[in-house]
């Protein structure tokens, strides 16, 4: 329990809940009823029956065997690309729509970068019969097309978010000021480990379901459910909260969070938060983003939508301090090479997100014969013109 | 006596007006304050500008851009308000956003604000629980008050602990919105606005957001000790001359 967070909403000096006076009372009453809600025995049946017959939970643990011989390493890919819509966001917003109704709120608003959290939420509104709006940054609905489209089709209102770099942060932005003026009846379904507490701790427990399943299928494939590695891309960082969740008190295994460092760290098109940022708060907690000396928030760059932001969760900023976790960086190129070897190798078109944690494989050393773990978060069928353009294909 | 309890024990129908510093020229700061306290404004709230104001509409989020852009910061600020004092005697608060006051260090703000004779601060997306753990005890020390906002949803027994905390007066929000909404006095928020009235709070009550003309303004007067404009003076100051933009807009309130 030392990296979960305590009972004031932090996790040593990270997470709180910095939020105008508008937004209180709706935050607070998340924070008085979500733990209850999601012990309760009911929740949980729904919850668990939806992740195994909507989603199609669990996900397979896949030895990569090309991967593996490559590497001189077992190489397995927590497969979150074969839930239902592609990515593991499905996970948190089947967790938080069943949370809303039972909260009885009616409208559901929510931020996307990728487009992915964005159909995660638009897919369980149609589910549940509620009203959707999502807020997305122009320049990820040029980039992110398909998903555009899917949210549309399932009911939802797009919203286009053009402020300052018009990507993730800035539909972040947008999706607080729909909550403040919206304080009754709506529920801001929030797509990452990040916000005001309590949302970084749910979204975590939604999440945590990746690391509970991998650490039985580890057992069954392995005879262990230790591996020496796990590896997850962080944005926001809830694809590698849910892949360390587990793992968090094993001390022995390795966490490996594997941010976007865009053209290079030091290029001015980065997005490697740990690298590049200062403790500070964003977007209703305190914790580590990209700033200038004056507090103001950098502009951050990556190919890949879902990893452009300029923060980390606050628990990401704990394990990252306390040297819990490492967290290192990959480059747009690397991670677009990484995307087209898995392909090659694996059959399998990862998304540019999860590419990113791929791609640090090529960095690691290994001695031969460890467990290495990687989250295969999503699927790479929104970021194909993407690759197609970047590979001349 | 400090600045701000005085103005409220002297008078009625307090004007605040709010603008961001930085805002339309990076230099106006001190000549916009002198020409508000001339055309009749009884108290200030500058705005120090930050890249992701979330509690802002449109109007105020592009001013703060700009403002940013022309290379406002904190630093610049308190450089810019040196003399304040010689040019201002009505109290000014600082409002904005708290990761810029972090990064300037609390104590470092405390003492510039009490160096350059602000007298409090408004900081929306500072909660009370993390004002009383990290923030309070040097607030106090450089005698700064600090303004916390209410909402129609905020609960009776966290209006009483605001109260508590307060020393200055309570920002009633009219309506649970980002800045620049336009006020609707209709029958909930006359009714919220009288609950408040008749809980006979220790500290005086200002009305804020979405007060634009004068029937708004005398509206808000009738609830609370006065009214803050924001959006609709920010608007006014694109454009034209400063010093007469001011007045003719000061105009509408003071005749
Ligand atoms: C496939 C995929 N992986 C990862 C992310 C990054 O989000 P997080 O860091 O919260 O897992 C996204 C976000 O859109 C995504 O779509």
């Amino acid at each position: 329990m030392k990296y979960k967070v305590n009972e004031k909403g932090y996790y040593g000096d990270f997470g709180g809940a910095y939020i105008p006076e508008m937004l209180y009372p709706n935050v607070e009453e998340l924070r008085q009823n979500y733990l209850k809600i999601i012990a309760d025995p009911d929740f949980q049946k729904e919850f668990h029956q939806l992740l195994k017959d909507y989603v199609g939970r669990p996900s397979p643990l896949y030895l990569a065997k090309r991967y593996s011989e490559k590497y001189g390493a077992n190489i397995f890919l927590k497969r979150e690309d074969l839930n239902h819509t592609g990515a593991h966001k499905i996970n948190n917003t089947i967790g938080q729509i069943l949370l809303a109704e039972k909260l009885g709120k009616k409208r559901i608003i929510a931020e996307t970068g990728a487009g992915q959290h964005g159909v995660a939420t638009a897919t369980v509104c149609a589910l549940r019969n509620l009203e959707c709006v999502i807020y997305m940054g122009e320049v990820d609905i040029e980039r992110q097309a398909p998903n555009v489209a899917r949210m549309k089709m399932l009911g939802a209102k797009v919203v286009p978010a053009s402020s300052g770099s018009k990507t993730l942060k800035d539909a972040t932005n947008e999706a607080m000021r729909d909550w403040i003026n919206n304080p009754v009846d709506t529920h801001y379904i929030i797509g990452s480990v990040v916000g005001p507490h309590p949302y970084p701790d749910m979204v975590a427990i939604f999440q945590s379901i990746i690391s509970e399943e991998t650490k039985k299928q580890l057992l069954e494939q392995t005879g262990s459910d230790q591996p020496d590695y796990v590896l997850a891309c962080v944005g926001g960082g809830s694809n590698a909260m849910g892949m360390f969740y587990h793992f968090m008190d094993d001390e022995q295994v390795k966490l490996i969070a594997v941010e976007a460092a865009g053209k290079g760290v030091s290029s001015g098109f980065s997005a490697a938060t740990t690298y590049l940022g200062k403790e500070g708060v964003l977007h209703g907690s305190r914790s580590i983003l990209m700033q200038t000396a004056d507090g103001q928030v950098v502009e951050p760059h990556s190919v890949s939508a879902g990893l452009d932001y300029p923060g980390i969760g606050p628990q990401h900023a704990h394990l990252f301090k306390t040297g819990r976790g490492q967290y290192v960086s990959i480059t747009d190129d690397e991670s677009l090479e990484a995307g087209l070897l898995c392909t090659k190798l694996e059959g399998i078109i990862p998304a540019i997100e999860s590419a990113h944690a791929l791609a640090y494989l090529e960095k690691m050393e290994f001695k031969g014969g460890e467990n290495v773990v990687v989250c295969l978060s999503g699927r790479g069928d929104k970021d194909l013109d993407t690759y197609i353009k970047y590979f001349n294909l | 006596m400090n600045r701000i309890k005085k103005l409220f024990q002297e008078k009625k129908n307090i004007l605040s007006i709010y603008y961001t510093a930085g805002y339309p020229n990076l230099g106006d700061t001190i000549q916009i304050a002198e020409a508000l306290q001339k055309s009749g404004a009884d108290l200030l709230e500058i705005g120090f500008p930050y890249s992701d104001p979330v509690a802002d509409g449109p109007v105020i989020q592009a001013s703060s851009k700009q403002a940013l852009d022309q290379g406002m910061t904190l630093k610049v600020l308190f450089e810019q308000l040196k003399d304040l004092r010689k040019h201002v005697s009505i109290p000014v608060l600082l409002m904005g956003y708290v990761n810029p006051v972090l990064q300037f260090g609390v104590e470092n703000f405390c003492k510039a604000c009490a160096e350059v004779g602000v007298d409090g601060c408004i900081v929306p997306d500072l909660p009370i629980a993390e004002y009383e753990e990290f923030y309070q005890d040097c607030f106090e020390k450089h005698n700064l008050s600090n303004v916390f906002l209410i909402t129609p949803q905020t609960a009776e027994e966290r209006i009483h602990k605001i109260d508590g905390l307060t020393n200055s007066f309570i920002y009633l929000l009219s309506s649970s919105a980002t800045t620049g909404k336009n006020l609707e006095v209709g029958n909930t928020t006359e009714a919220y606005f009288s609950r408040i009235k008749a809980m006979n709070l220790k500290n005086p009550t200002m009305i804020g957001f979405g007060i634009s003309d004068k029937q708004t303004f005398d509206k808000a007067c009738s609830y609370a000790n006065g009214a803050i404009i924001g959006t609709a003076f920010v608007k006014a100051l694109a454009g034209g001359n400063l010093e007469e933009s001011i007045s003719n807009f000061m105009k509408k309130f003071r005749d």
